[in-house]
């Protein structure tokens, strides 16, 4: 294990502190939790948003705290989920009694913590509620497994619901607006590389030097298979395509679109891939009003991508137009 | 057989101490079909009700069963927090108040820790979870106790089921947690936290039978 660290377990505290000392003006840390808050919390009379999961993924969620996306974002151990403890504090530190939306990756483990946290919140008359983001159309969304996980297209999930939130709409409202979200945007990865769990200090999984593995999960899940590696254009075309049978995009529609790099991937390569996604939503008619490229949703140094697809109308465009100011993600 | 408050505190504590001993063994199981992380988060979660219990005076045994669920809800993480943590605290509530309880209540705290992993886990028999173990062992303490065994032949069959239970896991597709995504490929693995429930049962009998 090559890494730039000092000890395994230390890794979320030292992160969370060094975060929070680039960016003192946008976040503070709560004392004794993983937990970052916008420095202005709680916001009076603003619904709040709270996200969180394993962490490994930055600069998901911590990054997003600010302005227009998340008041509060919850780190656990790397691709561990925190426990219901961190989101609970979370809550009580952001909630300014407008009511707090949980913004939740789908995984067993996150649903369970997050679900217990609003429990918690509930017992003490904090008004909460949740969404589940599930847009990996690499897993099949049956009764067979636990559902289609949540990955970067959850990043689109903060930005509009946040939006929403900043403008003023109520709990019932942000929440309406986070899962039309939801229902629109589908995502689909692949990796090149493993990476590895500082405490487990060797990968979980090896591709081979010729190998690549489509449909990758962000924790280096399963994806739909491994194959030999292709060029960027054939990639592109494989995850476009992927993601447009499990959606309808009729001619003239509009759509972001976000090339996330999964951290060891180079910039120049992820705008090779946009150059292809763009030209094949061109070649069918698809607008794009928006598009994103960067390092959004990592997976600790994997190589590799993914591409995320947004189905916009009106509201959905304007919401995605409005000032955000994060450490991670500016509009 | 009546078992009082200290003793189940010293019972705790054991479990604890067999997750310990057995926490690299519960680690690979779930590496082969999961992250490979649910020894050390039990036993994580283990040492914190250690800590938790240390100075209970064992005087209510529905609030060490309270401490240990909250400590492990607190310190596991993943999804086994969640789910033994609910399991202890519904426990909790069937025995809330006692000194001393008999093995008619341990099938009550049994049947409610059951109870409670399902419905946190929206799960149920044969989904290649803890419940593969636990529920065969609630069943066959019940028909043990209504066919006239004692305490410890009881709790014999209920470890006796619950090892059928995880062997019989190495048949089935994950459709619930990270295993599920590996669908066909996670059959030939028995499920880490079926293991990680028989192992605790096992300690349990043991404690009782001698």
């Amino acid at each position: 294990m090559k890494k730039l660290i000092n000890n395994p377990e230390n890794v979320v505290e030292e992160m969370l502190d060094g975060l929070t000392l680039a960016y003192p003006e946008y976040l503070r840390k709560l004392d004794g939790f993983h937990v970052l808050v916008r420095k202005s919390s709680p916001i009076s009379g603003k619904v709040a948003l709270v996200s969180g999961g394993g962490s490994g993924h930055e600069p998901a969620h911590g990054g997003y705290v600010g302005k227009g996306m998340l008041d509060g974002a919850v780190a656990g151990d790397v691709f561990t989920s925190p426990t219901p403890d961190p989101i609970y504090e979370a809550v009580k530190a952001v909630d300014g009694g407008a009511g707090v939306l949980l913004i939740v990756k789908n995984y067993t483990g996150d649903v369970m913590n997050f679900e217990m946290a609003k429990d918690m919140a509930e017992m003490e008359g904090i008004n909460i509620d949740y969404v589940i983001v599930n847009d990996d159309v690499a897993v099949e969304n049956s009764t067979f497994t636990a559902g289609r996980r949540g990955i970067a297209g959850t990043v689109f999930v903060h930005k509009i619901a946040g939006a929403k939130a900043e403008l003023g709409a109520n709990l019932m409202e942000v929440k309406e607006t986070a899962q039309k979200v939801i229902e629109n945007v589908r995502s689909m990865g692949m990796a090149l590389t493993s990476c590895i769990v500082p405490a487990a200090g060797k990968p979980n999984f090896t591709l081979e030097e010729n190998e690549m593995e489509i449909g990758m999960g962000i924790h280096g899940e399963p994806g739909t298979h491994k194959e030999n590696i292709q060029t960027a254009n054939e990639v592109a075309e494989q995850l476009v395509n992927k993601i447009l049978e499990d959606m309808c995009l009729n001619k003239g529609v509009e759509v972001a679109v976000m090339i996330n790099g999964l951290a060891s991937t180079p910039l120049m390569e992820l705008y090779i891939v946009n150059k292809r996604v763009n030209e094949i939503l061109t070649e069918k008619g698809i607008k794009i009003y928006r598009t994103f490229v960067g390092e959004f949703m990592t997976s600790l140094e994997m190589a590799g991508c993914s591409v995320s697809i947004l189905k916009l109308d009106d509201e959905l465009k304007d919401l995605l137009d409005e000032s955000a100011d994060t450490p991670a993600f500016k509009v | 057989m009546s078992v009082r408050g200290l003793r189940v505190i010293e019972i705790i504590n054991k479990i604890a101490d067999d997750i310990e001993k057995n926490k690299m063994y519960l680690t690979e199981l779930d590496a082969a079909i999961g992250d490979g992380d649910h020894g050390l988060n039990m036993s994580k979660g283990f040492l914190a009700v250690k800590e938790k219990l240390k100075d209970d005076d064992g005087n209510n045994i529905g609030d060490i069963l309270k401490k240990t669920g909250m400590a492990l809800v607190s310190n596991v993480g993943g999804a086994s927090g969640p789910l033994y943590g609910t399991a202890f605290m519904k426990a909790a509530m069937v025995v809330n108040g006692k000194k001393e309880i008999e093995i008619e209540d341990f099938k009550q705290v049994l049947e409610a820790a059951l109870e409670g992993i399902k419905i946190r886990g929206k799960a149920k028999l044969n989904e290649k979870t803890i419940i593969d173990a636990l529920e065969p062992a609630v069943e066959a303490l019940k028909n043990a106790l209504d066919n006239g065994s004692n305490a410890e032949e009881a709790l014999k069959k209920a470890v006796n089921a619950a090892e059928t239970g995880v062997e019989h896991t190495k048949d089935i597709i994950a459709t619930k947690g990270r295993a599920s995504y590996l669908g066909e490929r996670s059959i030939g693995h028995q499920d880490p936290g079926a293991a990680s429930c028989l192992l605790i049962l096992k300690t349990i009998y043991n404690e009782i039978s001698c």
